[in-house]
């Protein structure tokens, strides 16, 4: 099927355009650019007048709840949930039931998900057997089976030397270790940051020394090892500077934070609102600022959903009690045109975080339209304004802090290997 | 953000928190209460049928016997019916949750709840969900407040010392855990209370704890120096084993209230302490039971200023 996106205004990071530009796709990938190829005949033109066509989103962290959460969510529900949100590739963390720990887990997800026939999903899988933090997965085996990096997701791995035979076995085969760094003990029993608003609220806090501490352990490792490492969901401005500087001296380390992060700050806890639940932490406002400084400079590489569907009961607990964690996937094209929008970036730059920068740090050659490119394409209007309604969203997840917030960006089309498998009707 | 302890008149719907209390409501709660106190009977507390016909639940999460006998013996000398309910060790441990518990409730026709609960927040929550009716009033929930503590605190200082304006108040222990002392806090700088300050060890003190106004010590000497108000906290015993005391003994050494630290402050200075106390650990009995101490009128008045509550409550339907 040949496909004709005309009229729309092109915004690929990789290829530094961002001009009107028709884009031209034959046999699932991108054709040509500009002009149409010699011969090329269209089976269906989508009008992208008035929009932007972008690669399309790639999310480093999408829980898609299976196995064993599918109370919470299924592949069904959160696969239609990232297309509608312009994501076509979508990293999954290894905190399933079981975790993702065997070759076996991960191709059944895989199958499962092709099947599917939507999103590309690429398990990340368990760093440790059960998540445990004590004997190696095996690894090798899972790449094999199709994980692309290895994790402990949430789980807490205390013993530093678990962590570095990890790392050093992983350097071994070049695979990639992601770790959110946040030290055991000093996060225990805590659920918000420690600083005035627990201290208000007599919420149980957990301390930014929590977040460097670890930091400053796993970077040591790193250096050590040689271990490719991605940090995930930075939440404080002085883990953005302790990566800011390692970066600097050479080290090869990517990170990543949650949209979540970059929009709200422990201030928005309010009165014990449970959707502020969320790990790491919101911190203060000058954490808030520093993360986004931290985009900007390119200290933090990407920006991922960190989505994480939970069920109404588990919501509608005190606010310690109630299961941390937002819904995002629908939220995360809008809530990066919202930041765009606030700091008054180049839209380029602010979707390269969610396109070209995450699979970079996957090590895919995805997130561009450049000629020959698969064509994963997401096709929105950035003027649509929309109020985020719980109950409106694919995810089976409705936990989101920014229940009632107005928002910008409709995905108007999204395709997956030049397949259209998301479309809405225009907005008149 | 809309006040949850309001309604759309600004009257007072729930009394969740201090914090954020209008003082003219903090002032009526304060005069209502004196008007149950008889002083020319000692401090006898009279009866009056202002909830005649309406029921109170008493729902307490965690254990407690003399915060919910007080609330009991409150809502009687207004003469409603009361039903104490115990849920530390019912529904919850069979698997029910805290929403069905509170839908159960209501569905018993509760005029109004008093709750307490471990978790802070649980009585914002429990707010957010019952019916537009019924009034909830916060008995202590987790470490974050206790208002109707900092209330008869409020009513006790006003007792003895008339103004708040002119108050150097001290606030001495475990405040990091104390859901006591932030009620206290906001309740003292919405009374105008110039000074208040807060005496501890670093580990039991919350971080900015100064960002809720008060003054910092960590010495007794100093911190009591002049005060005519010393609020003390209960430290619980299981603060030894988290680390963040070494013993009883030495806290008692440097922490505990005795007559000698005692000495430092006004000469006619009032001790005051939320109880159950530990004599020996945060208060020596000579403290405790000497001319300072108004802890037992603090219980008395207690009485009177959640009858206050609950009249003011129940008028504001």
């Amino acid at each position: 099927m040949n496909i004709h996106i005309k009229n729309g205004r092109l915004i690929d990071p990789k290829n530094n355009i961002d001009a009107l530009r028709d884009v031209f796709i034959a046999a699932g990938k991108i054709a040509a650019i500009g002009t149409a190829p010699s011969g090329f005949v269209a089976d269906r033109v989508l009008d992208a007048s008035g929009l932007i066509v972008a690669p399309g989103l790639i999310d480093l962290a999408a829980r898609l709840r299976e196995p064993g959460y599918e109370y919470m969510a299924t592949l069904e529900s959160e696969m239609e949930a990232a297309v509608a949100g312009g994501i076509t590739s979508l990293a999954c963390p290894p905190d399933t039931d079981p975790p993702l720990d065997e070759p076996g887990l991960v191709e059944m997800l895989k199958h499962r998900a092709r099947n599917l026939n939507q999103a590309r999903v690429y398990p990340v899988a368990a760093l440790t057997s059960g998540l445990k933090g004590q004997e190696l997965t095996e690894m090798a085996e899972l790449v094999d089976a199709g994980c692309v990096a290895f994790s402990q997701a949430d789980a807490p791995l205390t013993d530093t030397r678990v962590l570095m035979r990890a790392m050093q076995y992983a350097a071994t085969f070049g695979f990639s270790v992601w770790l959110r760094p946040q030290d055991n003990f000093l996060a225990k029993d805590g659920v918000a940051h420690d600083g005035e608003v627990a201290t208000r609220c007599g919420l149980a806090a957990i301390p930014v020394c929590a977040e460097t501490i670890a930091l400053a352990t796993m970077l040591t490792l790193a250096r050590e090892t040689g271990v490719k490492l991605h940090i995930c969901r930075l939440s404080s401005a002085a883990g953005v500077e302790m990566i800011r500087a390692a970066k600097q001296q050479g080290l090869a380390v990517t990170c990543d934070v949650s949209i979540n992060h970059v929009h709200l700050s422990e201030m928005d806890i309010g009165f014990f609102d449970p959707n502020c639940h969320l790990i790491p932490p919101l911190r203060s406002l000058r954490d808030r600022a520093a993360l986004r400084a931290g985009l900007l400079d390119g200290t933090i590489d990407a920006i991922c959903s960190d989505h994480t569907p939970v069920d109404e009961d588990a919501k509608q607990l005190p606010f310690a009690e109630a299961e941390a964690g937002a819904t995002g996937l629908e939220l995360l094209l809008p809530l990066v045109l919202k930041w765009v929008q606030q700091d008054n970036l180049a839209l380029s730059e602010a979707l390269a975080k969610v396109t070209l920068q995450p699979a970079r740090i996957l090590g895919l050659d995805a997130g561009h339209l450049s000629v020959g490119a698969a064509a994963d394409v997401c096709v929105f209007n950035p003027d649509t304004y929309w109020k985020v309604e719980p109950g409106a969203l694919k995810s089976q997840g409705k936990n989101t802090p920014f229940n009632g917030l107005e928002v910008q960006g409709k995905v108007r089309f999204t395709l997956i290997d030049g397949k259209l498998v998301y479309q809405t009707q225009a907005a008149f | 953000m809309n006040n949850p302890q309001l309604n759309k008149h600004g009257e007072l719907q729930h009394l969740l928190t201090t914090e954020g209390l209008p003082v003219r409501i903090v002032r009526d709660i304060l005069d209502k209460a004196a008007t149950f106190v008889d002083v020319s009977d000692g401090h006898e507390i009279k009866k009056v049928p202002l909830l005649h016909g309406k029921s109170v639940f008493n729902v307490f999460f965690e254990n407690s016997t003399r915060t919910r006998t007080t609330f009991e013996i409150a809502a009687k000398r207004l003469s409603a019916d009361v039903v104490n309910l115990n849920i530390a060790s019912s529904s919850t441990s069979k698997g029910e949750t805290l929403l069905d518990t509170v839908d159960n409730l209501c569905a018993m026709h509760a005029d109004m709840f008093v709750v307490r609960h471990a978790q802070s927040g649980a009585a914002h929550f429990i707010a957010r969900h019952v019916a537009p009716e019924i009034h909830v009033i916060n008995a202590g929930d987790g470490r974050h407040a206790h208002p109707t503590q900092a209330l008869l605190d409020m009513f006790t200082i006003r007792h003895y010392k008339k103004e708040f304006h002119n108050l150097r108040v001290a606030i001495v222990g475990d405040v990091l855990h104390s859901r006591v002392a932030r009620s206290q806090i906001h309740a003292l700088s919405t009374l105008g209370v110039p000074e208040v300050r807060v005496i501890a060890p670093k580990t039991l003190l919350p971080t900015l704890v100064e960002n809720l106004g008060v003054q910092v010590y960590h010495d007794m000497a100093q911190g009591l120096r002049d005060v005519d108000v010393v609020l003390m906290l209960r430290l619980q015993h299981e603060r030894m084993q988290g680390a963040a005391l070494p013993s009883a003994q030495e806290y008692f050494k440097y922490y505990g209230l005795t007559e000698e630290k005692l000495a430092y402050a006004k000469p006619d200075a009032i001790v005051m302490h939320p109880g159950p106390m530990n004599r020996g650990v945060e208060i020596d009995s000579r403290v405790a039971d000497g001319p300072h101490s108004m802890i037992l009128p603090q219980v008395t008045f207690g009485i009177a200023v959640r009858m206050a509550v609950m009249s003011i409550l129940a008028g504001n339907a």
